[in-house]
């Protein structure tokens, strides 16, 4: 079977690449989007013919813990597409190549490493957002919420899905957002309302969106992207961005430390924050690195980038282990064993 | 009584350890190896630093924690009764009766073990959830929880009990049940003290597969959990979600407790385990009986419709446009070309690492099984393979996988060229699903008098030729049964591949994991169903193969 698959994509480069380039093979580890590798692919390939990308993707968390895990040996080249607070716990591993791609001035300040030269760039950012199924609504009397706090009411009760911030970095970053808005005592006593309301915490920060968009639950703490999408699939989904502002984090691009091919590796950075690929991120996300370019997206709220706080991300990265364990101290005995 | 006749020749012994050290060799490397790589971690801080107990220290007083253990065992030993149980009557009806549709219930009861160990829980979700279509029928519980896990896990474990115990039941001497015919014993006694001790072997080792895998399963409480903790999902939260692999390793060490459990008792009751199948033996043929057939047939139908339910919903799902808003029937979950894993390279490549899995994994687990229970002395050597054997079951794939992160990965390691390969995959999966494999085999040739070597020494046969006239056509069905499980289980795993797919061998089940993890359960169902259907297809075609060869060699079975 390897053998004439071999000889198939042996046939089949002699057939279309009649100029043979010798073409550098660069291993990119990446969370985008499945449905939209190809496509970044072929656009960096219009203009960077003689590099061939290898994705290895998953979701960002098991991508991280591989990373992680792989420190000893890096496989990785690039990570093109991986939560910045993931390129964060790299950063601090000492597992990134520090590297200022061309034309970094033009990118928003937010969206690259603060060191100098940075480790990271932003591409696009992914926002908080609360997903209200309008069926499920109506049919259970509930008032469509337009603030965190709306979501503490007792009318909710058992009607409510979020992301567990011990599994999905979705949930923490809820969490760490909350506990930024609203100051740690009042955040936690905010916290204490909406548990009372919660159905289930999820593993997967997508799901509890997909649940209210499939009816599991009337309403569902994810993110925009994921509202958008059910949306323009014919879910009745309302995306309601909350008035007090909303976290947010950033897909981002890095150099693993000690590639072998350094020189593709900066080809791919250099060309992930050009102006061609920030418009190619907007064909799915409303905020990206460079927000002048930004058209607006369909299903997705306008007030999205005034509404995003000034999140802090080494703050959240700092004080991860204590807000967890507080977080579990607090509901996660939901899963006390009863009886 | 019979006492074994030790008659063996030295060199005999001498070869069939050279072979039992190269497989022993091969699990140390690819388990033991690995293991010690991770849960070493369990003892050193993120910097690596040795720091003894204080890992097991945090862990015992984190509460949300612990209570995952008492979860993770009432769960366990509830799914082990039902499961047992119901396999047990299952088997003993197509083993004991006369009923109709044997082979097609025996078909349908094998079905769960060809698709992903997800699938049950999205139908559960489908058929019980707030939008579920019976939903009414579990009277306002909730299914998110200790139910939908309960409920999960016997639709996956039930083929692996079943195997194991069909195999303990089809090999009867028909002459202990004359005996007790001529000894008026009634049909109730003679169950208790012929048919009952007879598998007892059997259903020990399946309640030991079914806890192990209950308890190690993440995929199940995942879907279908909602907030119970149990120690898998612990692994995937301080793994996946924090990345905090010196936690998930003290987690993955307690998860390995019952494994010492089972290989002990296993240790203990094969002592007391005598050969059923003397050289002298005659195989047991049932004889009609009216109510007793409709008995059993209407339990084979009962559980085949639970089966079918669970399958037809995941199709159903996969069908549907947008439930439950939308019902209209369309192709649109199929466009496998926007999944993950690139289509279908994913699928093709799933192929190949499940024929690999089944070639070199039914002879490594065969030989190694043959060499263990049939050769003599060395009993340390052999219990320590025992044990190695017995191990894989308990490691969570999620576990094994690391493991082989930084085992395989490892700049000092010379066998690190074989990370991200096919290899590696193949690797990872034989081991994984070692110990079912292993346990049918040993099954099976336990019941094979000793007899048939001692008379073979006496011949001065040599072993292999005995192995391979002798031993190897008998328990022809046990092997084909442990290639076809190595197949399907390679095509259908997730957790421990997860971690070890290149660029170029991404899995179709993996995708399967993603997608449910993205929430777009209705593609997820539709890919798991597309595993089913090759799975299958694969094994329908396996049966018929089988057939033509199994008339050949297994005649003698019937007088």
């Amino acid at each position: 079977m390897k053998f004439t698959k071999f000889l198939a994509a042996a046939v089949m480069t002699g057939v279309m690449a009649s100029p043979v380039f010798a073409a550098t093979e660069l291993t990119v580890y990446t969370a985008v989007e499945a449905e939209d590798l190809k496509k970044y692919a072929e656009r960096f390939n219009e203009d960077h013919p003689d590099i061939n990308i290898n994705w290895v993707r998953d979701s960002t968390g098991i991508v991280t813990a591989k990373l992680l895990a792989e420190k000893e040996n890096p496989q990785a080249d690039v990570i093109w597409g991986l939560a910045a607070t993931s390129l964060l716990l790299m950063k601090s591993e000492d597992m990134l190549e520090p590297y200022a791609p061309a034309g970094l001035d033009e990118l928003d300040p937010k969206f690259r490493d603060k060191s100098d030269p940075p480790t990271w760039t932003g591409m696009d950012a992914w926002v908080a957002a609360i997903c209200v199924n309008t069926v499920e609504s109506e049919a259970n009397n509930l008032p469509m919420p337009s603030s965190w706090q709306d979501l503490t009411d007792p009318v909710y009760a058992g009607h409510i899905a979020m992301p567990n911030p011990s599994s999905s970095g979705t949930g923490f970053l809820d969490v760490s957002s909350w506990l930024q808005i609203f100051g740690e005592d009042d955040g936690w006593a905010f916290m204490d309302g909406l548990h009372q309301n919660i159905h289930h915490y999820t593993h997967s920060g997508s799901k509890p969106c997909k649940q209210a968009a499939s009816g599991e639950v009337a309403i569902g703490v994810s993110f925009a992207f994921r509202g958008a999408k059910s949306k323009a699939s014919g879910a009745p989904l309302e995306i309601i961005i909350p008035s007090e502002g909303i976290g947010w984090d950033m897909e981002a691009t890095a150099i693993v430390k000690g590639t072998d091919n350094m020189e593709a590796a900066k080809t791919l950075v250099d060309w992930s924050i050009t102006d061609k690929a920030n418009q190619m991120y907007n064909e799915g996300y409303a905020v990206i690195g460079k927000q002048a370019l930004a058209m607006p997206v369909e299903h997705f709220p306008s007030n999205i980038p005034e509404s995003m706080i000034d999140n802090d991300f080494e703050w959240a990265a700092n004080n991860r282990k204590r807000i967890l364990a507080e977080w579990q101290k607090r509901y996660d005995s939901k899963s006390e064993p009863k009886g | 009584m019979k006492t074994p006749i030790k008659a063996k020749t030295s060199r005999d012994d001498r070869q069939m350890l050279v072979f039992m050290g190269v497989i022993a060799c091969y699990l140390f490397v690819a388990l033991a190896l690995p293991l010690y790589a991770i849960l070493s971690k369990s003892f050193k801080n993120d910097d690596g630093e040795f720091v003894g107990l204080a890992n097991y220290l945090e862990y015992f007083n984190t509460p949300s924690l612990t209570y995952s253990i008492q979860n993770s065992l009432t769960i366990s030993i509830i799914t082990t009764l039902i499961s047992v149980t119901i396999a047990f009557t299952l088997a003993y009806g197509l083993s004991r009766s006369c009923m109709r549709f044997k082979g097609l219930f025996k078909i349908i009861a094998l079905v769960p073990i060809l698709v992903p160990s997800l699938l049950p829980g999205i139908a559960l979700i489908y058929l019980f959830g707030r939008q579920g279509m019976i939903r009414g029928l579990l009277f306002g519980h909730d299914i998110y929880g200790p139910i939908g896990i309960v409920i999960s896990e016997v639709f996956f474990t039930l083929p692996h009990a079943l195997i194991i115990i069909m195999t303990a039941l089809s090999i009867a001497d028909a002459r202990l049940y004359e005996a007790a015919q001529s000894l008026n014993a009634g049909k109730i006694k003679t169950f208790f003290t012929v048919t009952l001790p007879g598998a007892r072997y059997g259903l020990i080792s399946a309640g030991f597969v079914v806890f192990t895998l209950t308890i190690t399963d993440f995929g199940a409480p995942k879907v279908i959990g909602g907030d119970f903790n149990v120690l898998a999902t612990d692994i995937y939260k301080q793994v996946i979600g924090q990345q905090n692999f010196e936690m998930g390793a003290v987690v993955s060490l307690i998860l390995l407790l019952p494994a010492g459990v089972a290989f002990t008792v296993d240790r203990i009751m094969q002592r007391k385990q005598v050969a059923l199948l003397s050289a002298r033996a005659v195989a047991y043929e049932p004889k009609p009986s009216t109510s007793f057939d409709w008995i059993m047939f209407c339990w084979a139908t009962i559980v085949s419709i639970f089966i079918l339910t669970i399958l037809g919903t995941c199709q159903y799902a996969a069908l549907i446009k947008f439930y439950p808003y939308d019902l209209t029937l369309s192709l649109n979950n199929y466009q496998f070309d926007l999944m993950d894993g690139g289509g279908w390279e994913s699928f093709y490549n799933s192929l190949e690492l499940a024929c690999w899995t089944a070639v070199i994994g039914t002879v490594l687990v065969f030989l190694g099984a043959y060499m263990v229970e049939k050769g003599k002395g060395f009993h340390l050597g052999r219990n320590l393979f025992q044990f190695l054997a017995m191990l894989p079951m308990a490691v969570p794939g999620l576990v094994l996988g690391l493991a082989y992160i930084f085992f395989f990965n490892s700049p000092n390691n010379p066998l690190n060229f074989l990370y991200h390969t096919m290899a590696i995959l193949v690797i990872s999966t034989v081991t994984h699903f070692y110990t079912v494999a292993h346990l049918t085999a040993v099954t099976a040739l336990k019941q094979m008098d000793p007899e048939f070597e001692s008379v073979a020494a006496s011949l001065k046969t040599p072993f292999y030729r005995t192995f391979t006239r002798i031993t190897a056509p008998v328990c022809l069905p046990a092997i084909l049964d442990i290639s076809i499980y190595l197949f399907v289980n390679a095509m259908t795993t997730v957790s421990a591949v997860v971690f070890l797919y290149g660029p170029h061998t991404s899995l179709a089940s993996v995708a399967v994991l993603n997608m449910d993890d993205a929430g777009d359960i209705a593609p997820a169902a539709a890919m798991g169903m597309m595993i089913f259907y090759t799975n299958a297809s694969v094994r329908i075609l396996h049966g018929l193969l089988s057939r033509g060869v199994l008339r050949k060699t297994q005649s003698w079975r019937s007088r």
